[in-house]
């Protein structure tokens, strides 16, 4: 019939990554389960620790939910994820079809470039549903629409970062089960010892001096600077750099882990 | 060199401890088909990943439409189609999406990729499952579905490993006449198989592979020249009358016969004639058999007339 396939080579790897990313998301709309778990997680959280102790913290349950609502939406748009990227990809990479794609003149990035930029899709619902949740609920933003969608930019941002650590993982364990254990072991330290329930002032020590290192710590504080107006400070440096640092770092190793003769 | 669709010179390939490939010549003519015959853990996989850019070589070289696999992995991606023992198909998304998906990764945009899904679906006969997941498809119908996918950039060079694995004799008839369509169209095919017969029906030339080395090439009619056209198979009931029977054997085929399995017993024949004439003897000595067959030369035949031995099937293949 036609001319073999026409050769439009610039911005080749962007394209044939969001074909590839309108795969996985085709795929998350026919089984829904990573997607619904993905909102459910923070929002039982949300739930929970707002009628819980939200009294007990902050004096009323509408105070907490001020202050605990940023911290969940960046649950949402990374933490909550991180799960299911390393996972997918760890069982897709072992089905016939990335040999059907490692057979195909695409670019070896793009099978990860489409898994990380559906997550990235999946982090902007799961935040939509997340506001939708936090507003139903009566949280309210005390700053200004663009300081709202820069704080869920930041979020998202950074979820995609850490994305790419999620499928060097996913790449680099052969057993599925490794993938998930090491995403468990991650994922508490990670999430919990957070500013996100609470004020870091009120951790004990040991606990304050971690959650001051870890990077989720500083997304929240961004987020919850952008959305409330508290002080900022250097969070949304920091979260910027650890962002910059996780894709420079993690998806260079992902493309050499997938590199690897098999 | 263009005169070859792909030529592969002294491939080795090493996993570990194990030699999958010890210096593996291949070649193929265009519009050719190579039959790559051998056991399982032969390295036939092995050659035809390495001429797919899937896996590089240790040593060696392949051409493959005048590119080569390992510097010019992307050029000879292009001109490619490839179909893997297991599918290698998405089981989520449906057959139409499948060959969209790939049609897209090719480049040919949304329009093209779904029109020529649609002419590969109705040329495979799998219109009605369009849009049912590949999870449901029958074994016959992932086959054709596998297939259609490794045509959708419309290559020049198809590889098929071992394609009728799994498939019932009717089914394994109609993807016969799917490769042999193919080559009527100007496509090379190398097919890995482990029946001379599927060899034999399809190839015009076979290379045998065994323990990663090349131990015969040539046409079909000149392997049959060796192993024999056909060969006659038997198993005698009461196991005390397998002498007899070979002796039987031997005194009407002119040879003696091969053990080519537990108290089985094979000899080439020149015709059916022998056969009748082997069939009556046995009978006149008064050996009963369970099973008694002509037939073209099994691997195991081909492995006897070849190398005096059975194929080392304990090496495992390797992917």
């Amino acid at each position: 019939m036609n001319a073999p396939a026409p050769t439009r080579r610039p911005a080749a790897l962007p394209r044939h990554g969001l074909v590839l990313a309108g795969r996985s998301l085709t795929k998350s709309l026919r089984s829904p389960g990573s997607l619904v778990n993905g909102v459910v997680t923070p929002a039982m959280f949300l739930v929970l620790f707002v009628y819980l102790f939200g009294g007990a913290v902050s004096g009323s349950t509408d105070a907490y939910l001020q202050y605990l609502f940023p911290g969940v939406m960046v649950m949402g748009a990374s933490v909550a994820g991180m799960l299911s990227s390393g996972l997918t990809i760890n069982i897709d990479m072992k089905k016939g079809v990335y040999d059907r794609f490692r057979s195909l003149p695409i670019s070896r990035s793009a099978p990860l470039l489409g898994s990380v930029l559906a997550d990235l899709v999946r982090y902007v619902i799961t935040v939509l549903i997340l506001f939708a949740i936090g507003f139903l609920m009566g949280f309210r933003v005390e700053t200004d629409a663009g300081s709202a969608v820069a704080a869920a930019a930041l979020a998202i941002g950074f979820g995609s970062a850490l994305s790419w650590a999620m499928v060097f993982l996913g790449v680099l364990m052969r057993d599925e089960s490794a993938v998930m254990a090491v995403t468990f072991i991650a994922i508490l330290p990670l999430l919990l010892g957070t500013s996100m329930a609470a004020p870091v002032e009120t951790l004990p020590d040991w606990l304050r001096t971690w959650a001051g290192v870890n990077p989720v710590t500083h997304v929240m504080d961004a987020a919850r600077a952008l959305l409330t107006g508290t002080p900022a400070g250097a969070s949304v440096t920091w979260t910027l750099a650890w962002s910059a640092g996780l894709v420079a770092v993690f998806a260079p190793l992902s493309v050499w882990a997938f590199q690897r003769d098999h | 060199m263009t005169d070859h669709a792909f030529r592969a010179r002294g491939l080795v390939k090493r996993f570990g401890r194990t030699t999958a490939l010890a210096g593996v010549d291949l070649s193929a003519r265009p519009g050719t088909v190579l039959g790559v015959l051998g056991p399982n853990g032969a390295g036939k996989t092995t050659a035809l990943r390495i001429l797919a850019t899937l896996t590089r070589p240790d040593e060696g070289t392949a051409v493959v439409g005048g590119h080569d696999v390992v510097r010019a992995a992307d050029r000879v991606r292009r001109g490619i189609g490839l179909t893997g023992q297991t599918s290698m198909l998405d089981e989520e998304l449906s057959g139409l999406a499948n060959l969209v998906l790939i049609g897209r990764l090719l480049d040919l945009g949304r329009a093209g990729a779904t029109a020529r899904a649609h002419a590969l679906l109705e040329r495979f006969a799998l219109t009605e499952a369009a849009r049912r997941p590949v999870a449901t498809y029958s074994g016959g119908m992932l086959r054709r579905l596998d297939l259609a996918a490794s045509l959708v950039g419309r290559p020049h060079v198809v590889f098929l490993d071992e394609p009728s694995v799994g498939l019932d004799p009717g089914r394994r008839e109609d993807l016969w006449r799917m490769v042999r369509q193919l080559t009527a169209e100007g496509t090379t095919v190398l097919l890995t198989t482990q029946y001379l017969e599927e060899a034999d029906a399809l190839a015009d030339a076979i290379t045998v592979i065994d323990r990663g080395r090349v131990i015969a090439d040539g046409t079909p009619a000149e392997l049959k020249r060796v192993v024999g056209g056909q060969a006659v198979s038997l198993r005698p009931t009461d196991t005390d009358r397998y002498g007899t029977a070979a002796r039987v054997m031997e005194r009407i085929g002119g040879r003696a016969p091969d053990r080519t399995g537990r108290d089985t017993l094979s000899m080439p024949v020149d015709g059916e004639d022998t056969a009748w004439e082997l069939a009556r003897a046995l009978r006149e000595a008064d050996v009963r058999v369970t099973e008694f067959s002509l037939h073209l030369p099994g691997l195991d035949e081909v492995f006897f007339a070849l190398t005096g031995t059975s194929p080392d099937t304990t090496a495992k293949e390797s992917a």
